[in-house]
């Protein structure tokens, strides 16, 4: 057990910070909102925590206010596919003010269709992927809905890394003084280079040496 | 097993002289076409039960509910199967709802919430709704839906071979990404993808399982919530038509197994030879 809290500390301190991740998520959301051409795309993580969907990366409308904003995890239409895993498309709802009211208090604008897909990473649902607003461009097809799907693993995987990433900077919080300061070794010397990294290595073979 | 003289012999075999008890109540005509299948069929009496967000009965594509409950999940994981007050919680069960009244005017509605239970408790939710809806004995249960937990692969299985005995039809939608997920892959249910043609009762045979039907599940006109309408796109649209098809066959045959129904929808489907329509 200690054993594993030492190692989590030192993934801790080697694993990209929560920036860097945050914007592998960004560019995921950007790019499936360039691909189909929409006004917005967002993506919801699943917090185990409190039972809630919250918005963790958002394009275009909204994309300075939702950050960090929660709805329910069953309700509505990202509540619904997360619950079910299964993709939706929906163009051209027509004015219905609880369609409005789901989708506006997360966004801030009443759209009139959107995508929203499961993010899927082995068993567990861990996101919805919504893309609002795609201009018309006549009969939706089954090859649209597929390049939805790969945007959808994409963005799993980035979210996956996301919630790891929390998980063991968790891990250190929780733990004590000893692993935090692992941690930070492990980050310095992880981030040095050329001839202070080859001397930082070098002692890091003496002190096995020194430990056998 | 009235007759005295079985009731020593093995349970599931068939005696010398007992070969009439198997007697068919239906005819079975040399070439099985739609219009045998289910020609003047409304679906009348047929009881469809969607197992999904709740269904707004009010909505005019809808037409109207014949009973509606929600499951509810308690801490310790127990299910309670409530009369629903809420109705629907997304707008995606209305939507199935009022594609399956498009095709079988005259079937009975009836609504199983499992959303709103919170996700943790969905798989759970799912799982209850689907053993009531069984234990009810509704003769279609319409599943646009599916979950990735193993964990809940195995009692979803017994509750669909439960199902397939007891002469309840489940109709699932398969997964159009490519993940493990459930009831859909079970042999014991009709799973259903989408195609793109715009027909309602245009539905393909696929001879490359787990998927077995495809369906309309393009740009369908749907209801959805206080009365509003949108153009859907999703396996999830495409499985009602399939439950609407099979609410019009048991219509017509409210005798066929759900083995004999599946075997109807494979003989009248619209790419395999002597469907006749």
């Amino acid at each position: 057990m200690a054993d594993d809290r030492l190692r989590a500390a030192v993934a801790a301190g080697v694993l990209a910070s929560e920036d860097a991740h945050r914007q592998l998520l960004n560019a995921t959301v950007e790019v499936a909102r360039a691909i189909f051409t929409a006004r917005a795309s967002s993506v919801f993580l699943y917090d185990e925590q409190t039972d809630e969907l919250v918005f963790e990366a958002v394009a275009g409308e909204g994309s300075d206010t939702l950050i960090g904003q929660r709805i329910p995890s069953s309700t509505g239409v990202a509540g619904w596919v997360l619950v079910t895993r299964q993709p939706l498309v929906l163009e051209d709802v027509t004015q219905d003010p609880r369609f409005a009211k789901d989708v506006a208090e997360t966004t801030g604008f009443v759209p009139k269709g959107l995508m929203a897909v499961p993010l899927l990473h082995d068993e567990d649902a861990v996101g919805v992927l919504e893309v609002l607003d795609r201009p018309e461009q006549g009969r939706f097809s089954l090859e649209e809905m597929e390049l939805l799907g790969l945007f959808a693993n994409q963005a799993a995987i980035s979210l996956d890394l996301l919630r790891r990433a929390r998980r063991a900077k968790a891990v250190l919080e929780q733990g004590d003084a000893d692993e935090a300061a692992l941690a930070r070794l492990a980050g310095r010397l992880d981030a040095l280079e050329g001839a202070r990294r080859k001397a930082g290595l070098d002692l890091l073979a003496s002190l096995e040496t020194l430990f056998k | 097993m009235s007759d005295p003289a079985r009731r020593s012999l093995p349970a599931w075999s068939l005696p010398a002289g007992a070969v009439e008890s198997l007697e068919l109540p239906t005819a079975w005509p040399g070439q099985v076409t739609r219009e045998w299948a289910w020609g003047d069929s409304t679906g009348d009496g047929v009881r469809v039960c969607i197992l999904d967000s709740g269904v707004d009965g009010d909505h005019p594509l809808v037409g109207g509910l014949d009973g509606a409950v929600a499951v509810e999940v308690g801490e310790d994981d127990e299910v309670d199967i409530v009369e629903d007050a809420e109705g629907d919680l997304c707008g995606h069960g209305t939507a199935c709802a009022g594609i399956v009244r498009s095709i079988a005017p005259d079937c009975r509605l009836f609504s199983v919430r499992v959303l709103g239970a919170g996700f943790t408790g969905s798989g759970t939710a799912l799982l209850g709704g689907l053993r009531w809806a069984v234990e009810q004995g509704f003769e279609i249960i319409n599943m646009s839906l599916s979950t990735t937990k193993s964990q809940f692969a195995g009692m979803l299985h017994e509750v669909a071979d439960m199902a397939y005995f007891r002469r309840a039809v489940l109709v699932a939608s398969a997964h159009n990404m490519p993940v493990e997920s459930y009831p859909w892959r079970f042999s014991s249910v009709i799973s259903v993808g989408s195609h793109e043609e715009p027909d309602p009762l245009t539905f393909f045979y696929n001879p490359n399982p787990p998927v077995e039907f495809f369906a309309r599940g393009v740009d369908v006109e749907v209801a959805w919530l206080d009365g509003a309408r949108a153009r859907s796109t999703g396996n999830s649209f495409a499985t009602p038509h399939m439950s609407g098809i099979c609410a019009l066959i048991l219509g017509k045959h409210p005798e066929l197994t759900p083995f004999q129904l599946k075997s109807t929808l494979y003989l009248t489907a619209s790419n395999v030879e002597g469907a006749g329509g």
